[in-house]
């Protein structure tokens, strides 16, 4: 990637008509959805209904079916376009490179393009780690790590990348709720100070109605509602209103 | 199958698309090596020696017999560089090696490994086939020449101890030295690249293929195995008869 290609720094998505099945089996049944730049977007919907298939397609990892996503108005299969704009993805997993250490995981991106000298990229890779609060721990092996570390490591390597679109699977899914304070406020964060288009899949309700700019809710394989915090907070659908009102004060105990 | 074989055929070009890359990443063509010669060099050095003995010990007193001891060498010497050293190596490689090269690719594709380096707009043909097919292209020719020498010197000690033959080493070595040309080994180490190439694109198109958990990689390893070892055997008769062929023209 040469710094002198058009960069974009406003990344728009738009998703049309989107259909995926697995052997038969649908999982997404026409998804239309615009992300405006700069928006952060959250995803909220029980486990199952979709939400990092449809992820996997904003970032062009799976072909849809039926219908079709466009950055800029310019399908997500254009070579040009992926070396024009930077796209980092937060895998569920974290999916980190298993071979590497910590640090030569988040600095990968950079050492693989030959962006930068190595003492710079370790600098880099130092202070993204420590956003995360991972701190001096760039030499220790991937396999050493907790969950929650994996899915730190992993955000601090989509941040390397200074992406301009940036897909979150469950970012705090695994993170007790300091760090997932933490996490979120970095997400906010680049988002605020790059403009960075953000989609944000979680669970945790709180968290996706106090950082989004606008909330879409998914229930099997189909959007139920797209707007903003407060529309879905009061939202009159049925599902919605159930999936958004669940109390842990368990009614049926014998305690 | 012939899926299978179109997959392959597209891994090369890719492969060969990334070639001019493989400076760049030659650190990690350094890292194969070491790993492929840490993996297999003991191992190919017990193997020659007794290939080497066992050619000499069914052959030799049959020559002695016929009053042939003087052609020993030349016949251990022959069968090791044009056809044993090649075809045991590369099974050997593919055994040892192509079974990790699957195991560990797989596993990058189960574990959605390599869906992040396609994020990260990193080429997952030159950030892991490239290193591994350039290593054990160079690696396995190497092994070869060593594991023909370890298996004349094998040779050469059963004809020298066992009592039904019992020639002198030097008669032994001079006839290996009279009858074996260096475009015979040549010969073996065309062979030996091609089966490298084959090992290598079939362990890394089959790691590419794996679905599923842990099984899946533990079926995709030993698909790779037998396909590979299949495909060396097959290839290696039509190898002979292309470089026979080219051996008799002036
Ligand atoms: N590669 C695949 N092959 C077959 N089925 C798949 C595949 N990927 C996903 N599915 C199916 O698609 C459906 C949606 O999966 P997805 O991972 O998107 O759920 P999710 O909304 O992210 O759930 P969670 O919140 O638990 O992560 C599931 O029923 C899953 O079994
Ligand atoms: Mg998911």
């Amino acid at each position: 990637m040469s710094t002198s290609a058009p960069q974009h720094t406003n990344v728009g998505l738009t998703v049309g008509e989107l259909h995926k099945s697995f052997a038969g089996v649908p999982v997404l049944k026409g998804i239309d959805l615009t992300v405006a730049p700069g928006e952060l977007f959250v995803l909220m919907g029980p486990s199952g209904s979709g939400k990092s298939v449809l992820l996997r397609h904003l970032i062009g990892l799976e072909k849809p079916d039926l219908g079709e996503v466009k950055i800029n108005g310019r399908s997500i299969d254009d070579e040009a376009l992926r070396d024009e704009c930077r796209m980092a993805m937060v895998f569920q997993s974290g999916a980190l490179l298993n071979s590497l250490t910590v640090g030569q995981n988040v600095g990968l991106y950079l050492s693989e393009h030959r962006l930068l000298p190595a003492e710079e990229i370790e600098q880099v890779v130092a202070e993204k780690l420590e956003i995360v609060g991972l701190k001096g721990q760039e030499d220790r092996p991937v396999s050493e790590l907790s969950g929650g570390m994996r899915k730190r490591v992993a955000i601090a390597r989509a941040l390397v990348m200074e992406p301009h679109l940036i897909l979150y699977d469950e970012p705090t899914s695994e993170l007790d709720p300091l760090s997932a304070l933490t996490i979120a406020e970095e997400i906010v964060e680049l988002n605020r100070r790059t403009g960075a288009t953000s989609v944000v899949v979680t669970h945790d309700r709180d968290l996706g109605l106090g950082i989004a700019d606008r909330i879409g809710i998914l229930f099997d394989g189909e959007l139920l509602q797209v707007g903003k915090p407060e529309e879905i907070r009061n939202s009159n659908h049925p599902l919605i209103k159930k999936f958004l009102g669940v109390d842990f004060r368990l009614t049926n105990t014998n305690r | 199958m012939f899926n299978t074989i179109g997959e392959i055929i597209l891994l090369f070009t890719e492969f060969l698309r990334a070639l001019p890359r493989a400076w760049r990443e030659r650190q990690k063509v350094y890292e194969q090596l070491y790993e492929i010669g840490n993996a297999s060099l003991l191992m190919a050095c017990i193997l020659s020696i007794f290939i080497g003995g066992v050619i000499a010990l069914q052959t030799g007193p049959v020559l002695v017999e016929r009053g042939l001891s003087n052609a020993i060498g030349g016949l251990v010497g022959l069968s090791m560089c044009k056809e044993l050293a090649p075809v045991m190596m590369s099974v050997l490689i593919a055994g040892r090696i192509g079974s990790a090269m699957t195991a560990e690719i797989g596993s990058m594709r189960v574990y959605q490994e390599i869906d992040a380096l396609r994020t990260m707009n990193i080429n997952p043909v030159t950030y892991l086939v490239l290193p591994r097919l350039i290593a054990i292209s160079i690696a396995l020719p190497t092994l070869v020449v060593f594991s023909v020498l370890v298996g004349w010197m094998g040779g050469g000690l059963v004809s020298v101890y066992n009592h039904s033959i019992s020639i002198t080493f030097e008669a032994y070595f001079n006839n290996l030295s009279e009858m074996v040309d260096l475009k015979d080994v040549l010969n073996g180490l065309i062979k030996s690249f091609c089966f490298a190439v084959i090992i290598g694109l079939v362990a890394c198109q089959q790691g590419f293929e794996t679905i599923g958990g842990p099984r899946g990689i533990g079926r995709s390893v030993t698909k790779s195995v037998v396909n590979a070892i299949v495909s060396i055997l097959i290839l290696d008769y039509f190898l002979t008869r292309l470089l026979l062929f080219m051996d008799n023209k002036p």
